[in-house]
C-alpha cells in the first residue's frame, strides 16, 4: 500500500478515537476541574450509581430502546422481504423512497413533524392522549426502520435462493419456508439490525426532545441538559460506560455477521 | 380452481408483508409533513397547543372557514436572521462535505486495499465511534478544545503557543465537530464501491504504462462516483439541519438553521414559524434527497 494511504488510515483512526480516549481518561480524574489531573479515582462512577435521576432516565431509555428496536426490526424485515422478493410492484418507488428517506432527513424535521402529527391526532381523534414513552417509541421505530432495512436488504439479496426453492419443491408453503429456511439464514443480520436500531434509539436526543412529555426524560435529554450548563465529571463516567456498552454491542453484532459469512 | 385460489392466497400474503411497513411510513413519516405545512399557515397564540386553528366552523352560515396566513413566510423572508441561518447551514454543510470527502476518500481506499483478512477489523474500528452516542462524542470535543483543555495544554507544553487559544465556540470548532461526527457516513459508502472494484483493471492500466496517479484518476475515481455521491448526500443533507453540534461547539455568531428552528420551537414557543422554517428547509433539501434516492435505487439494480 502506498505510504500516503497508510498515513491517512492511521491519521483517520487517530482523529476518530482521540476524543473517546480523552473522555475515558477524564472519567477517572479525581479532580472536579477537568484540566488538572488530581490522580486516579473511580469516585465519579460511584456518584453516578447514586444519582436517582440518571438511573431513572437510563431505565426509560432502555425501555424505549428495546421496544423501538423490536418494532423497527419487524417492519424492516417485512420491508426487506418486499424490496428483495416481490420484484416490481405498484408503488414500489414510493415505498423505497419512504423506507430510505429517514436515513438522511434532518432530525429536527422528523421531530417537529411527528410532534405536530401527535398533537393534531389528539385533537381530532383523542389519540395519543398526551406524550410520553409511547410517542417517543413510535417516533424511534419510524426512523430506525430505515437503518434496519439498510442492514437486512443486502443480506437478503445475496442469500442463496436454492434453499428456499428446495423447501417449496418439497411442499412447504411460503410462510413455513420463510420461518424455517429464510429466517435462520438471515438471523445474524437481524441481530445486527436490532442492535443498531437499539443504539440509535438509545442515543437519540433531538427526536425524543420533540416527542417526549412530562415524566419521560430520556438519558440523552438529561445528559444534554447537564452539559449545556457546565462540564460535569459524572457525565464523563456515564459516557465511558455508554462507550463500553456500545463497543460490546458492536463486537457482538460483528461476531454474529462473521459467523454467517463463514 | 386451486391455481386461482393459490394466486389469491399469494397476493394476500404479499399484502400482509407489504402493508405494515408501508402504512407505518405513510402514517408516521409522510403524513406528518402535511401537518407541518398546515401549521406553518397558522398563527402563534398563547394556548395549548400554541397555534390558532386553521379551520373555523361558522354556525350561522353552516360552513367551514379556512384561514391561511402567509405572514410566517413573509416574516422569515424579511428577517435577515433566517436567510443568514439558511446560508450559514448551506456553507457549513458544503465545506464539511468537501473536507469529509478529502479525508474520507484515502481513508476508505486504504481500508478497501488492505488484506481481506484485516478489512473486517478495520470496518469494525470505523463503525465503533458511530455506535457511540453522537451527543457524547461531540461533548468530548469540549474537553479537548476549551481554553484549559487537552489541545491547548499540549500546544503550550510543546511551545507552539504562549497563551491558550480560543478554540471552543468558534466556527472552527463547528467544522471539527461536524467532520468528526459525519466522517463514517462518508467512508462507508466509499468503501462499499471501492471494495467491489476489479483490481485487474488497475493492473492492465499499469502494464500499459500508466502512472499510479493516472490510473487513479482514469480508473479508480470514475468507478467510485456512486459511492462519492451517496457519501456526500449522507453528509450534506443531515448537516443542513444539525442541531447538537452547533449548540455545543459553535459560538453565537455561527448561525445554523437547525438551531434557529429549535429556538423558535422550544424557547419562543412559536410553532407556526418553526413549521415554516422546517417547510423551507424541506424544499431546499428535496433535490439532494432525490439525488440520494436515485443513487440508492441504482445501486440496488
Amino acid at each position: 500500500m502506498p505510504r500516503f494511504l497508510k498515513f491517512s488510515l492511521w491519521a483517520g483512526f487517530a482523529f476518530l478515537y482521540a476524543p473517546i480516549f480523552v473522555l475515558i481518561g477524564y472519567s477517572f480524574n479525581a479532580s472536579r476541574r477537568g484540566s488538572v489531573w488530581g490522580g486516579f479515582s473511580t469516585h465519579w462512577y460511584g456518584e453516578l450509581f447514586r444519582d436517582e435521576q440518571i438511573l431513572n432516565a437510563a431505565w426509560i431509555s432502555l425501555k424505549i430502546g428495546v421496544l423501538s428496536a423490536t418494532g423497527a426490526t419487524i417492519l424492516g424485515l417485512l420491508g426487506a422481504v418486499a424490496m428483495v422478493r416481490f420484484g416490481k410492484f405498484r408503488g414500489r418507488t414510493l415505498f423505497a423512497g419512504l423506507m430510505s428517506a429517514p436515513l438522511v432527513m434532518p432530525e429536527v424535521i422528523t421531530g417537529i413533524s411527528l410532534l405536530l402529527l401527535f398533537i393534531s391526532a389528539e385533537q381530532l381523534i383523542g389519540w395519543p392522549a398526551g406524550r410520553g414513552l409511547l410517542t417517543i417509541t413510535i417516533a424511534h421505530i419510524t426512523f430506525c426502520t430505515a437503518f434496519v432495512l439498510v442492514v437486512l436488504q443486502p443480506r437478503m439479496a445475496s442469500m442463496e435462493r436454492s434453499l428456499e426453492e428446495a423447501s417449496r419443491d418439497l411442499g412447504a408453503g411460503p410462510v413455513t419456508t420463510f420461518f424455517l429456511v429464510t429466517l435462520p439464514v438471515i438471523a445474524p443480520a437481524i441481530v445486527s439490525g436490532w442492535l443498531l436500531a437499539f443504539i440509535l434509539s438509545f442515543d437519540d436526543l433531538v427526536i425524543a426532545s420533540f416527542t417526549a412529555g412530562p415524566g419521560s426524560t430520556t438519558l440523552p435529554m438529561l445528559i444534554f441538559s447537564k452539559i449545556k450548563i457546565a462540564v460535569s465529571p459524572d457525565i464523563n463516567a456515564l459516557a465511558t460506560i455508554i462507550i463500553l456498552v456500545a463497543a460490546l454491542g458492536l463486537v457482538a453484532a460483528m461476531f454474529f455477521s462473521r459467523r454467517q459469512s463463514d | 380452481m386451486s391455481a386461482v385460489l393459490h394466486q389469491i392466497q399469494g397476493r394476500m400474503g404479499k399484502l400482509f408483508v407489504l402493508l405494515p411497513p408501508y402504512l407505518w411510513m405513510i402514517l408516521f413519516f409522510l403524513l406528518p409533513f402535511g401537518f407541518v405545512l398546515k401549521i406553518s399557515f397558522s398563527e402563534a397564540i398563547i394556548a395549548s397547543p400554541p397555534f390558532a386553528p386553521l379551520f373555523e366552523f361558522d354556525p350561522d352560515e353552516g360552513i367551514l372557514n379556512g384561514i391561511f396566513r402567509i405572514f410566517n413566510y413573509q416574516y422569515i423572508f424579511e428577517d435577515s436572521l433566517y436567510l443568514n441561518a439558511y446560508l450559514g447551514s448551506a456553507k457549513i454543510a458544503t465545506v464539511s462535505t468537501i473536507i469529509c470527502l478529502i479525508i474520507g476518500y484515502p481513508f476508505a481506499l486504504a481500508i478497501a486495499r488492505s488484506p481481506k483478512s484485516k478489512q473486517g477489523f478495520l470496518l469494525m474500528a470505523l463503525m465503533l465511534p458511530f455506535w457511540t452516542s453522537l451527543l457524547i462524542r461531540v461533548y468530548a470535543w469540549i474537553g479537548i478544545l476549551r481554553q484549559d483543555g487537552v489541545l491547548n495544554n499540549i500546544l503550550l507544553w510543546v511551545g507552539v503557543i504562549d497563551e491558550p487559544l480560543i478554540l471552543l465556540q468558534t466556527t472552527f470548532a463547528t467544522y471539527v465537530g461536524v467532520v468528526y461526527a459525519y466522517l463514517p457516513f462518508m467512508v462507508l459508502p466509499l468503501y462499499a464501491t471501492l471494495e467491489k472494484q476489479d483490481l485487474t483493471l488497475l493492473e492492465a492500466s499499469r502494464d500499459l504504462g500508466a502512472s499510479p496517479i493516472r490510473s487513479f484518476f482514469d480508473i479508480t475515481l470514475p468507478l467510485s462516483i456512486p459511492g462519492v455521491i451517496s457519501g456526500c448526500m449522507l453528509v450534506f443533507i443531515p448537516v443542513i439541519g444539525e442541531f447538537v453540534i452547533p449548540t455545543l461547539l459553535s459560538g453565537e455568531s455561527t448561525l445554523m438553521i437547525g438551531r434557529v428552528l429549535w429556538t423558535e420551537f422550544f424557547n419562543n414557543r412559536d410553532w407556526p414559524v418553526a413549521s415554516a422554517v422546517a417547510i423551507i428547509m424541506l424544499l431546499v433539501l428535496i433535490i439532494p434527497i432525490i439525488i440520494f434516492q436515485n443513487q440508492q435505487a441504482k445501486q440496488e439494480g
